[in-house]
């Protein structure tokens, strides 16, 4: 299944200060970054920020306003269609025909790539057989559940053997336990040596990556592998430390540990409070005001940073710039 | 490899599989344009016959009995009622009974006799000007030549004799002159709903958006899409033309191969409006919205009910962009005069013109709008 390993040296994407305008807006702003072979690359960022313009952009479905990008070793602006030819791609709606089978679907993506015959014959039963087709291959694509429909817009986008496959938004909209199964696979095929960009909304996706990237507005303001990214002085600065309130009464105690000065950030994550507190503060203090302001504390304790925390506090801090570059 | 056509095999192959699955779907664009013509061929009669008159003689003579009879001998009248004052003569013209009203005055016998002007008045019912002015014709005629065989000698002739000879339609059947022109209607109607609707399908689907990505080009996505429909298109077109000649009995005086062949340049036309329409909709709904926005035209601007000529100048220059123009100048051109390729060239021409004009700005609207949208 990899291809191009006697190519090792190149990366499967390299893209070099990216830049897209739409008229005046300009919707990606000098991304770069580097995805290698065999790795699972998450490009997080918040709806709008410019991560399907990326896709679009490394696809050769829209040409970039500045910067280059290379994919699979291929220019993406001189020869697109080569690149088509070894990429795959899943939408979000798994853009599948619904009035097709699951035997015509996926013969249908074999004519598309041009597989002959007989390659296209064992590609189907492969495919099938990873994905756990079989029982259904009669079916109407729409009368599979989301999980399967998800699995055989999958096993389309794989047919022709691509060794990089973008996949956009994979599990939105499906069940835990195919959610769950579908990353195994990814494990799994990522273990063959074929790399995935997978753009996501869940965080605890984005830690199963081995790369991740965060795009807002426009700029890519994290790029390293999830454990790197915790480490940034950014995200944990000189002199503090990451703590876990636990308390019932999470909204009070929200807008009272806001007001203390030492806590430099608060935010809620269900039952607690995670705070990026001064060094110097003594956390039995902390204990003492809450109980005096009435709330009661069941546990304070040291805490890693979770990539959620990871991006929050590069996002505050690229606001913080941005406004003062305005000023 | 530079194919431009790749991915084209692979298209058509699915679209088939659509048809197929959907066959009622197909069942049904091909046979309401039959029924259509069905309605139309034997519910449209634009000669004005049996026109509700009611009589009021109030001479009752045999003068006044023999102009009566001439008047429902014409065809154009007939009498479903004698009234006996002129209340009642014009209240069944208000009551829209009757369309025209005769009213004989009591001395008509009596002033024909005496070599006088007998006068004889004809209220007409002006609401519908077709209905009108067949009546003013024929009452007109029939007055003039009842006149004129009072004054002539018996047995001579008429010193300008004038003698109308029908060309092509001599019976002034209906069918004859409808059924060709329907013939652009119904085509433009199958062919762009159907490829419209295949296109914007898959933009609701999201599928577009995934072919786009692999390494289709964007002409082998097009004609592969296009080809089928332009087989059924083709298919309609042989239907609706043996409909129209072994069930209404339309001749046709021209070569069906010619008009076979004048008729791709007019399905390109309608394929390439339907990848503009399909490259503006969103929705399957909004595809209908705009493709009726592409029949009326032909039904009202192409010369299919109302003469080109003896529209306003507006609409005339408007009638000259509209695609059924041309093609209803081709299909009564060839079955009804016919007409060969040195008539008709021109027309088969201004189609292939329109038809490039359009796919480019939807090639380009679709590569601007949909692709890098």
């Amino acid at each position: 299944m990899p291809a191009n390993q006697n190519n090792h040296v190149e990366a499967a994407i390299v893209a070099e200060h990216l830049v897209r305008r739409f008229g005046h807006f300009t919707a990606v702003n000098d991304v770069s970054f580097r995805v290698e072979k065999g790795e699972i690359f998450g490009f997080l960022g918040p709806n709008g920020s410019g991560k399907t313009t990326v896709i679009k952009m490394l696809t050769g479905l829209l040409p970039l306003s500045g910067g280059n990008a290379r994919v699979e070793g291929l220019d993406v602006r001189t020869d697109p269609e080569s690149v088509r030819e070894r990429i795959g791609y899943m939408s979000q709606n798994f853009s599948l025909y619904h009035d097709l089978t699951v035997e015509e679907n996926l013969k249908f993506y074999g004519r598309i790539y041009s597989l002959e015959p007989a390659r296209l014959k064992r590609r189907m039963d492969e495919i099938i057989q990873i994905n756990g087709l079989g029982p259904y291959v009669n079916r109407l694509a729409a009368q599979l559940s989301g999980g399967w429909k998800q699995r055989l817009a999958l096993g389309c986008a794989m047919l022709h053997e691509p060794s990089l496959l973008f996949l956009d938004e994979p599990t939105a909209g499906i069940d835990p336990v195919a959610r769950r199964q579908l990353w195994d696979l990814l494990f799994e095929l990522s273990g063959h040596g074929i790399t995935f960009f997978v753009t996501t909304h869940y965080m605890d996706e984005a830690e199963r990556c081995s790369h991740v990237a965060y795009i807002y507005f426009g700029k890519l303001i994290a790029d390293g592998t999830p454990n790197s990214l915790r480490e940034l002085p950014d995200v944990q600065p000189e002199g503090t430390i990451r703590v876990e309130i636990t308390t019932p009464e999470v909204t009070r105690a929200l807008r009272l540990a806001r007001q203390i000065p030492g806590i430099r950030s608060a935010t809620i994550f269900g039952q607690s409070i995670h705070a990026l507190i001064e060094d110097h503060f003594n956390l039995d203090d902390l204990r003492e005001r809450l109980l005096k302001n009435g709330i009661a504390v069941a546990e304070i304790r040291p805490l890693a940073p979770s990539l959620e925390d990871v991006f929050v506090e590069l996002t505050y801090k690229h606001q913080a710039q941005m406004e003062a570059a305005r000023a | 490899m530079r194919n431009v056509f790749r991915g084209l095999g692979a298209v058509f192959y699915k679209e088939v599989l659509h048809v197929r699955r959907d066959f009622t779907t197909l069942f049904f664009s091909l046979i309401i344009p039959l029924l259509q013509m069905v309605v139309l061929g034997f519910g449209i009669d634009t000669n004005i016959r049996q026109v509700n008159t009611v009589v009021y003689n109030a001479d009752g003579r045999r003068e006044s009995r023999e102009l009566i009879d001439r008047l429902r001998n014409s065809d154009t009248f007939r009498v479903i009622r004698y009234v006996e004052n002129d209340h009642d003569l014009t209240d069944a013209i208000v009551s829209g009974r009757a369309r025209v009203g005769v009213k004989i005055p009591v001395d008509y016998s009596d002033r024909l006799i005496h070599k006088m002007s007998a006068q004889v008045l004809v209220l007409i019912d002006g609401s519908d000007s077709s209905v009108a002015g067949q009546a003013i014709n024929v009452t007109t005629a029939i007055g003039l030549d009842e006149s004129l065989r009072r004054v002539l000698p018996d047995r001579s002739t008429f010193a300008v004799d004038m003698r109308p000879k029908l060309l092509f339609n001599p019976d002034s059947r209906s069918p004859n002159f409808f059924l060709p022109g329907l013939t652009a209607v119904l085509l433009l109607n199958v062919t762009t709903f159907l490829t419209a609707f295949s296109i914007v399908r898959e933009k609701e689907r999201g599928t577009l958006e995934q072919l786009f990505v692999t390494p289709v080009r964007p002409m082998g996505l097009l004609l592969g899409k296009l080809l089928p429909y332009l087989g059924i298109g083709f298919f309609e077109l042989c239907m609706i033309l043996a409909f129209m000649r072994f069930v209404f009995q339309v001749p046709i005086h021209g070569n069906v191969f010619l008009l076979a062949f004048l008729s791709l340049p007019y399905i390109f036309v309608s394929l390439s409006l339907s990848i503009l329409i399909s490259s503006k909709a969103k929705s399957q709904g909004e595809a209908i919205q705009l493709a009726f926005l592409t029949i009326l035209p032909t039904i009202f601007f192409s010369g299919y009910i109302f003469p080109r000529e003896t529209m306003p100048m507006f609409f005339y220059i408007i009638s000259f962009f509209v695609p059924g123009t041309y093609f209803i100048d081709i299909t009564r051109g060839i079955i009804l005069r016919g007409a060969g390729f040195t008539h008709l060239w021109v027309d088969g021409l201004a189609l292939f013109a329109m038809g490039s004009f359009l796919l480019i700005v939807a090639a380009r609207r679709f590569h601007n709008k949909v692709i890098m949208a």
